[in-house]
Parts: structure tokens; C-alpha cells; sequence
């Protein structure tokens, strides 16, 4: 098999990928290849609405969401593959498996890696006590509940206040199960405060903060949990300890990009992000493989990874077209203090076409505080925020014109006011 | 149906299918009743999947005996039953001057005790075979017959096997009584009652109760927890041996090993655990793991862990294996705890034995004693991978994304003999769910196949048998 | 006089505003650190609304259940009559995204509508 461009996953990041290659060149021959049983990924199971603001103007549930763009991909004559695992991937060359083909391989000019990410399971986390059935992430309990349509739970405790978390107390809430706490190690949730309110408190759920599940009780099901309230170290605090009874824990307690297949390839990881290290282009550490989506950085919406994507695969798009480009000036984007990382780590300035736009997140709560940019160490940005908070992607965009070959260095810190 | 029986082997862990399975060669009518809903739910398997070289017990012993014996026979057991084993050698690492003479006098007890091959490794040699090791390291003792097994198709073979040849298997049966009969015993498992001429009891944590039933000298077993964590795949290689600390008191403490999947393993501890049926992994346990191996290795990257489990040892007061007839054709395996796995193959021989020889059975003309795991299209050549596919296109769908699992051998997990009922009956026999998202992706996928093929309806499969159910029902409040 | 407390839903900040009310009058609102937390709090008091999203049943679909949503906002005290007529229907296969499920859900004046496709076994 032979395709100009081969986008792995067909969720949110890859449609857009696929389709942004499209509109660079209506030409290219670009086939995504997905290993569910339909397009769309996450989106499927996420029946909720609030996707789109930024992308359609609307509030979109996750099936119109992704239905927006699927309409899309006849359009541009993208092909697509379900059902089929990537195994491998080298520069120029996708090995994947499926029950169609066997295990085949498609040369190709560019990939766009958009595997998404994966939720940390109980195992990661070292909750301490039994086995039993009844733990879930949050996320297969979504699927269980909205796509298969069964319950995982009737008690259910929730640890984690991530999106996820707070969507599935008010999914179980409505499906009739009983949701009696929702436990956040941190001393502040991830989650949206939107979600925080029409999700918990609109139900009665309480939100426990600083706290943790330090035992689950049960041989066969879930019977019960022991939580308690934790010091700054995140350590359970003695004394604090509360057993609540209930047949289901589900856990949502971050999200791990899941770069197994570039880490086989030896694409270079960022360990902040735990995403491939990439330049302005999307470009990752091997020339002509792209990442973007989940799989790069964790996104807050899916609005910003269609938007990164469509970038994604515009730069792959002119890569199949212009070939490999000599990795000349690369300047380094620095996070400083209060930033725990950007995307990207690196601009080429030859080939950046517009703004560089610049995304982070922070390393904790800052409030009235400052986003500062500064280019050689002249103050380029200083923008002024009442909050920052680690469970929402910032951004900050850096005009073309400020940006020559001169240039050696880009930092992003948040100061203090 | 019909209850009677010449053997009844109370237990399906690794001891009490070996034992069946070395039976079935005698014509012999056998069941082996199990409490739960599978082979292999015990203290099989939770351990360390270690097959130990033989020099920690004391020369003499039963367990040294079978131990040595165990490792022996490890080697064509594993090509004959399929059984993923790698011969990997163990070091036990001293990294201080004054404890050398431990190492030494280990390496004598190994001599002693019949190990082919030991060697003790200065400093440099160590360092070579294992750069993660601690700096300190002074020495070390080499033992190359050492190796890891996978557990569980080690239990699962055996029961197939002694299956294929005749064994009768009966799950969810637990015994509660035993009471001597005119020509043998009867075995009360609930309403139920087996009548049978000989019993074997390798009820692991729970045979002292077993024998107890029967005997006035009593046994007294502990369930000796031991914790682990078990680390991804990604670090395969960072040590290459199984390697162990000087051994103490109270066990060969903790060790780190490649598991024969390529994971890490780390553990395990020995805290004497309340009940015999409930593991719990505690916080304590997971820290003394972790301050266990830092003494040894370096650097171990443990936030890579994927799981954290633990396991019961059935620890009988007096410290050895009893393998013994304790009255009229009452057979005891208990107190197998470590090396328990290493030594099942030898327990079955040396118990098969003593049985056939006090029933005076009589070999079968035909007996089979092969069998082929889940064919694993990913551990293939290329050639034999597309035809599998291309004849049976459900080895082309992968379920299981972190270990490369196809429909197809979830499929076989479930058809085979004394197949997968579970969803960790379906992990045990194929990884499906073993790796880094332990299940958050496949595990809805694996109840739908274990629905389709078995018929039991999606909301009724269970995690491992019993009221272990996954879900709770239908969503609109249907039932 | 009645006083409600409320979270801004706006940004991070969740600002805790305190709105005090005599019946449907509002007397004053406080904590708002912007002007959107004032209309926020204000139409939060008198007229909660919410989109209901969730699942309705399907006969002779490839799933047996479909996503549903209500076109608009219900008002809040409405959510779980709207969910008790959503989980008591079902609705044929095959259907398509913006169908119209239910056509009034609990006299709220709302339709109900598909948010996927689901096509015909």
C-alpha cells in the first residue's frame, strides 16, 4: 500500500489532521487508519455537549462534534481503514494489522501521529486494598454507560475531579445511581468550574478536596471505601479516615499520551508532556513525522486540538510536497518559572508562515499574576491574568514580524504581581 | 451424575494439577473440585513466577528435594506444554564486606544440595552482567538453572493437560467436609457428596483445614502475604537476571526480576495476612517493596509501575512441605509455599507416586501428554502469521491495543479446554488486560466475546466468578 | 429576604457569589469580580436552565442505544422528569443526527433529538 499521508487515529486530532493536509492539497493521497470499529474515538462515548464554541460558534455534543468532520472526509477523498492496529511505525513506512488485509505495511511521504491518550489506571496509582470488580476509570465507565448501555454502579465514589470524573458523577446521577462523593487529592479541582457546578452541585454530590481513596474493601465487588484527608505532601492524614459504602469506584485521575509507537520509533519524548518533542511545524524529532492532539500534550477542549491538527496536517501536507527541510536556526522556546512546558519546544523561523502561537500549562494556581514573553531576553508579552490554573491550557501568540533569524531564544514564565 | 471416584484432588493450583495431570497416566477415574471459578486463583497466581535454582532450602529437605527435582524436569514441561520459560540465571547480591561469608556458605548449601553451575562473581563480573546494580555490590552467588515461568500457563497446562487425559474438573465446589467411609472417604462440598477411594489434599492455604477435618495432628497454616509491583514493558532489560538480596529469617526477601513477559517485577514482602481468601496490597507493603530493591539496583525507574498485587504463601508452622499419606489413602501437599512453583512438577511426580502405588494402578496405553497454548499470532514468523489470518480473520483484530491481544485467541482462551469464564480467567490465558491500562480499553470487548461465546449475557460476566460482576444492570432502568 | 450562594461558572476563578433576593426581585449581587458573573448569577436565581444530554433506547439499531440531547436548555427542576420520558421511550432505527425523538419532553415545550446516526441492523 502507498499513501502521501498516513494520519494514525481517527479520533478528533486525526479527522482534523486528515482534513488540514486535504485543504493544503486537494492531490495527496492520505488514508487514516484507525483501530476502533468506527471514527470519531473519545468523542463517541463523550454524549455531553459544550465541543464547538470555538470551531462552530455552537455547543455541540461529542458524536455532532465528530460528525462535522466525518461529513468532511468525502469531500476531500480521505480514505480511512477501521479496525486496524498500528504495530510500527519508521520514516516513510506504517506497519499495521487488520483482519481484511493481515499485517501490512504503506510507504508513505509524512505521518501525523494522533493516538490520543490513555487513562491512568488504578495499577498507576497505587491505591492500596483488594482487587475486586467495581473499579473503573471513568472513561470505560463512560463507554459502559453511554455506548453500551449498561451500568457499572449503583453507590459510586469518584476519585479524581477531572472532566471525566465530574461528567460521569452527573451521567451515573441521571442513569439513577447514587453518587456520594467525589474525593481530589489536589486542593483544587482539574475540572472546569462549569463542570463542578452542573455536574456536582447541581445533584448534591460533594466535592472533597485534599482527599484520597487509601483502601478499597471487597473480595468479589467493590463493598466499600476508606477515604481520608491528606497533608500538603499529599500523605493521608491519621485520624481523618472515613469508610463509605458503596459497589463502585471510578477513578479519574489523569490522562498519559499514549506515544508507545513513538517511543518505538525513537521519536524524542518531552517528559513534562509525556508527547513528542516538536518544532512549529508539528514536526517531531524524525523528519516527516507529525504529532498533535492528545498525543502531544493533554488539550482542556477539543476545539484546540482540531485546530492544532488542521496545522499538523498542513505541515505534513507541504513536507510530502517540498521534501525534507534542513533543521537551520531552530530556537529554543524555554518554560520558566510557573510553566511546566510549551508546544512548541522549538521554531524553525524560515518556516513559519504566520504568528507562532504558543501553548502551556501552568505548574500550579497563580492568581493576578503575569504571562510573560520575553525574545532574547527583552519583554516581548507581559498579559496580565486574574488566574491561572494547571487544568487549563493557556496561550500566547508571538507576531511573525517580532520573529527573525537573529533570534535565539523564546521564554515563557508567569510572574507574580 | 455419578459420584464416585477413584481420586479426588481437593485444589486447582499448580500442585494439584500437576499432581492430576501426572495421575492421569494410570487408568483412574479423577476430579480434581476447586472452590472457585477457575484453575489457578490461589497462591498460584500471585508469586514471583520464579523457578529458583535450589540452594535456599537446608540439604535434605523435601523442599530442597523437590526443588532441584522441579528445575530439573522445568525444562521439557515447558517445550511440552507450551509454557513460556526462560532460563535466566539468578545472582543473590551481597553489598556489604561482612555479609560475604552469607554468599559462601549459600554456595555450600547449593553444593550440597545438588545445584549445577553455581558460581560466586566478584565485583567486576557482577557489574558486568548487571550494570543497574548497586555500586556497593561486594560480590554476588550466579545461579544459571535459575529461571521465570509464566505461572499461569503453567497451572492452566497442567489442567489441560490432565484434562485432555481424562481428569475430571469441577469448579465453584468447596469442600466442607470430609468423613471416612467403608471404601474410602466422602466429600461434602455443600448439598453435594463425592465418594472416593484416595484423596489428595493440595488445598494450599486452606489444606491445614482439610487435613484438620480428618486428623488429630494438627496443622497450622499462616497466609503469608507478599506485595509487588509490577512495572511496564517499556523497561525491558534494565536487569536481566532474577536478583535477589541476601536471604534473612524470614524468607529470600525482596527481589527484582525480568518477568517472562519482559515486565519488571519487584517484591515480594511477608507480612502474616488475616485471611486466607483476601490480598489486600497495603501502603506499607507497597513502601517496604520499594525500599526492598533500592538497596540493590539502581535507578529503577518505579513510576513506571502498571500494577501493584499481592499474593498468600502457605506457610506451615514447621517450615516444610508435608507430602505424605496421612491415613487410609488420605494424601497431604501442605505448606507449599516457595519454591512451591519451581517444585510442583516434582510434587506431582514423587505424590503421583505414593497414590499409584497404594491403589496399585495401571499405566494407560495411550496417553498424550502435550498441549499447545493460545496460538499467539504476534509471537509468529510472518509467513505462518498471514496464513493464520488469512484462514481465521479474527487473529487480525486486535481487542487487547498494550499487549497486542487478538479476538482470535480470546476466542481459543474461551473454546479451549476448561476454557476462560472470566474476565480474568480470558487475561490469565492470554494477557488481554495484563498490560499498561490494565483493561480500561479492551475489557468491555473482552465481555462482549465472553458473552457471544459462553451465552452468559453481558451484564452477568463476572471479573473472576462468584457475585464478582462487572456491571450492575441496563441503563433507562431496564433490568 | 432570601440569600443564595452560587459558584461562577464562567472561568477558573469560580468566583463565590452571593445574590440576595426578595422572591423574584433581586436586591443586590456580590463576589462577581466581572460583569459576566452578574448576568451569570442573576439568570442562575430566577431561571436555571440546563441541557439535558443522555441516551434513549433503540429497536433494530446496529446499537441498541442512541445520544440524545434536548434542542434547548429545561429548566432545572425539569431534568429528571425529562429523563424519566427519555429512559420510558424508544425509537426505531434508523435514525439521524437532529431527528426529532420526543417531540415535547415533560410539557417543557422541548423537543428531544438524536445527536447520532444509528443505522438499521
Amino acid at each position: 500500500m502507498r499513501a502521501d499521508v498516513v494520519v494514525i487515529g481517527g479520533g478528533p486530532a486525526g479527522l482534523a489532521a486528515a482534513i488540514g493536509a486535504a485543504k493544503e492539497d486537494k492531490e495527496l493521497n492520505i488514508l487514516i487508519l484507525e483501530r476502533d470499529h468506527e471514527l470519531g474515538g473519545i468523542l463517541n462515548q463523550c454524549i455531553h455537549n459544550g465541543f464547538g464554541l470555538h470551531t462552530f460558534n455552537e455547543e455541540l455534543t461529542g458524536p455532532e462534534y465528530a460528525a462535522r468532520f466525518e461529513n468532511q472526509l468525502k469531500d476531500y477523498n480521505i480514505d480511512y481503514l477501521l479496525d486496524t492496529m498500528v504495530l510500527d511505525i519508521a520514516q516513510n513506512k506504517v506497519t499495521a494489522v487488520n483482519s481484511a488485509n493481515g499485517v501490512f505495511s504503506v510507504e508513505c511521504g509524512a505521518i501525523v501521529l494522533c493516538m490520543g491518550c490513555r487513562e491512568r489506571p488504578r495499577g498507576a496509582l497505587n491505591i492500596p486494598g483488594l482487587r475486586p470488580a467495581g473499579v473503573f476509570t471513568a472513561g470505560t465507565a463512560q463507554r459502559l454507560v453511554n455506548i453500551e448501555g449498561y451500568m457499572p454502579g449503583k453507590e459510586v465514589v469518584i476519585l479524581g475531579s477531572g472532566d471525566i470524573g465530574l461528567i460521569m458523577a452527573r451521567r451515573m446521577t441521571l442513569e439513577g445511581a447514587k453518587v456520594k462523593a467525589v474525593c481530589e487529592l489536589m486542593p483544587y479541582s482539574g475540572g472546569l468550574k462549569r463542570n463542578i457546578v452542573q455536574c456536582l452541585d447541581d445533584f448534591d454530590i460533594p466535592l472533597l478536596l485534599s482527599h484520597t481513596v487509601i483502601d478499597i474493601k471487597g473480595n468479589e465487588r467493590v463493598t466499600s471505601v476508606v477515604i481520608a484527608e491528606v497533608d500538603e505532601h499529599s500523605k493521608p492524614k491519621k485520624g481523618t479516615e472515613q469508610e463509605i459504602s458503596c459497589d463502585t469506584l471510578l477513578l479519574s485521575c489523569g490522562l498519559l499520551p499514549e506515544n508507545e509507537l513513538s517511543r518505538a520509533a525513537d521519536v524524542k519524548i518531552n517528559p513534562a508532556t509525556n508527547g513528542p518533542v516538536v518544532n512549529e511545524s508539528f514536526e517531531t524529532s524524525i523528519p516527516g513525522v507529525f504529532a498533535c492532539g492528545n498525543v502531544l500534550h493533554v488539550h482542556d477542549l477539543v476545539d484546540y486540538v482540531s485546530e492544532e491538527s488542521a496545522r499538523a496536517g498542513k505541515s505534513a501536507a507541504r513536507y510530502v510536497k517540498s521534501g525534507q527541510k534542513p533543521d537551520v536556526n531552530a530556537i529554543q522556546i524555554k518554560a520558566e518559572k510557573g510553566v511546566r512546558y510549551t508546544v512548541p519546544s522549538t521554531v524553525r523561523i524560515n518556516e513559519l508562515e504566520d504568528d507562532l502561537i504558543i501553548r502551556f500549562r501552568s505548574t500550579g494556581v497563580f492568581k493576578d499574576s503575569y504571562i510573560e514573553v520575553t525574545i532574547d531576553g527583552q519583554q516581548k508579552i507581559r498579559r496580565r491574568k486574574q488566574i491561572i490554573t494547571p487544568g487549563e491550557m493557556e496561550q500566547v501568540i508571538l507576531k511573525r514580524e517580532d520573529l527573525n533569524q537573529d533570534v535565539n531564544e523564546i521564554t515563557v514564565a508567569i510572574t507574580e504581581g | 451424575m455419578d459420584n464416585s471416584y477413584d481420586i479426588i484432588i481437593i485444589g486447582a493450583g499448580v500442585t494439584g494439577c500437576a499432581i492430576a495431570r501426572e495421575l492421569s497416566k494410570y487408568e483412574a477415574r479423577i476430579l480434581v473440585v476447586e472452590k472457585d471459578e477457575d484453575v489457578c486463583t490461589g497462591t498460584s497466581k500471585a508469586n514471583s513466577g520464579i523457578v529458583h535454582a535450589g540452594y535456599d532450602a537446608k540439604p535434605g529437605t523435601l523442599k530442597a528435594k523437590m526443588n532441584i527435582r522441579g528445575n530439573e524436569l522445568m525444562t521439557d514441561l515447558a517445550k511440552d506444554l507450551d509454557i513460556p520459560f526462560k532460563r535466566i540465571g539468578s545472582l543473590v547480591v551481597c553489598i556489604d564486606e561482612e555479609q560475604k561469608q552469607g554468599i559462601e556458605d549459600l554456595y555450600q548449601r547449593g553444593l550440597a544440595n545438588g545445584v549445577q553451575g553455581l558460581k560466586i562473581l566478584n565485583r567486576d563480573e557482577v557489574k558486568e552482567l548487571e550494570p543497574n546494580i548497586s555500586d556497593n555490590v561486594v560480590c554476588a552467588l550466579f545461579a544459571p538453572t535459575a529461571g521465570v515461568i509464566c505461572p499461569f500457563r503453567l497451572n492452566i497446562a497442567l489442567a489441560e493437560c490432565a484434562c485432555q487425559n481424562g481428569v475430571e474438573f469441577r469448579f465453584n465446589t468447596e469442600v466442607t467436609d470430609i468423613n471416612e467411609s467403608e471404601n474410602g472417604w466422602i466429600i461434602s462440598a455443600g448439598n453435594e457428596k463425592l465418594n472416593s477411594k484416595a484423596v489428595i489434599n493440595a488445598a494450599g492455604c486452606h489444606a491445614d483445614e482439610m487435613h484438620n477435618l480428618i486428623s488429630d495432628n494438627k496443622y497450622h497454616i499462616t497466609a503469608r502475604r507478599g506485595d509487588y509491583i509490577l512495572l511496564d514493558r517499556a523497561l525491558e532489560g534494565f536487569v536481566n537476571h532474577v536478583i535477589f538480596p541476601q536471604p534473612t529469617k524470614l524468607g529470600k526477601g525482596i527481589l527484582v526480576t525480568p518477568t517472562v513477559h519482559g515486565n519488571t517485577l519487584i517484591g515480594p514482602t511477608a507480612i502474616d495476612n488475616d485471611s486466607k481468601d483476601e490480598a489486600p496490597v497495603t501502603a506499607d507493603g507497597i513502601a517496604k517493596v520499594l525500599e526492598g530493591q533500592a538497596k540493590n539496583v539502581t535507578g529503577l525507574p518505579v513510576k513506571q509501575v502498571i500494577t501493584g498485587f499481592s499474593g498468600l504463601r502457605a506457610h506451615e508452622d514447621s517450615g516444610e512441605f508435608i507430602l505424605k499419606e496421612e491415613i487410609n489413602c488420605f494424601f497431604d501437599c501442605v505448606g507449599i509455599e516457595s519454591p512451591g512453583l519451581t517444585a510442583c512438577p516434582a510434587i506431582g511426580e514423587y505424590m503421583a507416586d505414593l497414590v499409584s502405588s497404594k491403589l496399585q494402578l495401571v499405566i494407560k496405553q495411550q496417553w498424550n501428554g502435550i498441549c499447545h497454548d493460545v496460538k499467539k499470532p504476534f509471537e509468529m514468523d510472518e509467513k505462518e502469521r498471514d496464513q493464520l489470518i488469512k484462514e481465521h480473520p479474527e487473529y487480525g483484530r486486535i481487542i487487547c491495543r498494550c499487549e497486542t491481544i487478538t479476538e482470535g485467541e480470546i476466542i481459543d482462551a474461551i473454546r479451549r479446554t476448561l476454557g476462560a469464564r472470566s474476565l480474568d480467567g480470558v487475561k490469565r490465558r492470554t494477557r488481554a488486560g495484563m498490560g499498561r491500562c490494565q483493561g480500561g480499553f479492551c475489557s468491555p470487548k473482552v465481555m462482549e466475546i465472553l458473552s457471544r461465546e459462553t451465552g452468559i449475557p453481558f451484564n452477568e460476566i463476572t471479573k473472576n466468578g462468584g457475585n464478582s460482576k462487572i456491571l450492575t444492570g441496563r441503563t433507562k432502568n431496564e433490568s | 429576604m432570601e440569600t443564595r450562594e452560587l459558584t461562577c461558572i464562567n472561568c477558573p476563578m469560580g468566583c463565590r457569589i452571593t445574590v440576595k433576593l426578595d422572591g423574584d426581585n433581586i436586591l443586590s449581587v456580590e463576589g462577581n469580580t466581572c460583569k459576566r458573573g452578574d448576568t451569570y448569577a442573576r439568570t442562575e436565581v430566577t431561571a436555571p436552565v440546563r441541557t439535558v444530554t443522555t441516551t434513549i433506547k433503540v429497536i433494530n439499531g446496529v446499537q441498541d442505544r442512541i445520544s440524545c440531547k434536548t434542542k434547548s436548555p429545561v429548566p432545572k427542576d425539569k431534568i429528571f422528569d425529562v429523563m424519566e420520558v427519555i429512559n420510558k421511550v424508544a425509537c426505531e432505527a434508523p435514525v439521524k443526527i437532529g431527528d426529532i425523538l420526543i417531540e415535547n419532553a415533560a410539557d417543557t415545550g422541548i423537543p428531544v433529538l438524536a445527536t447520532k446516526n444509528v443505522d438499521k441492523i
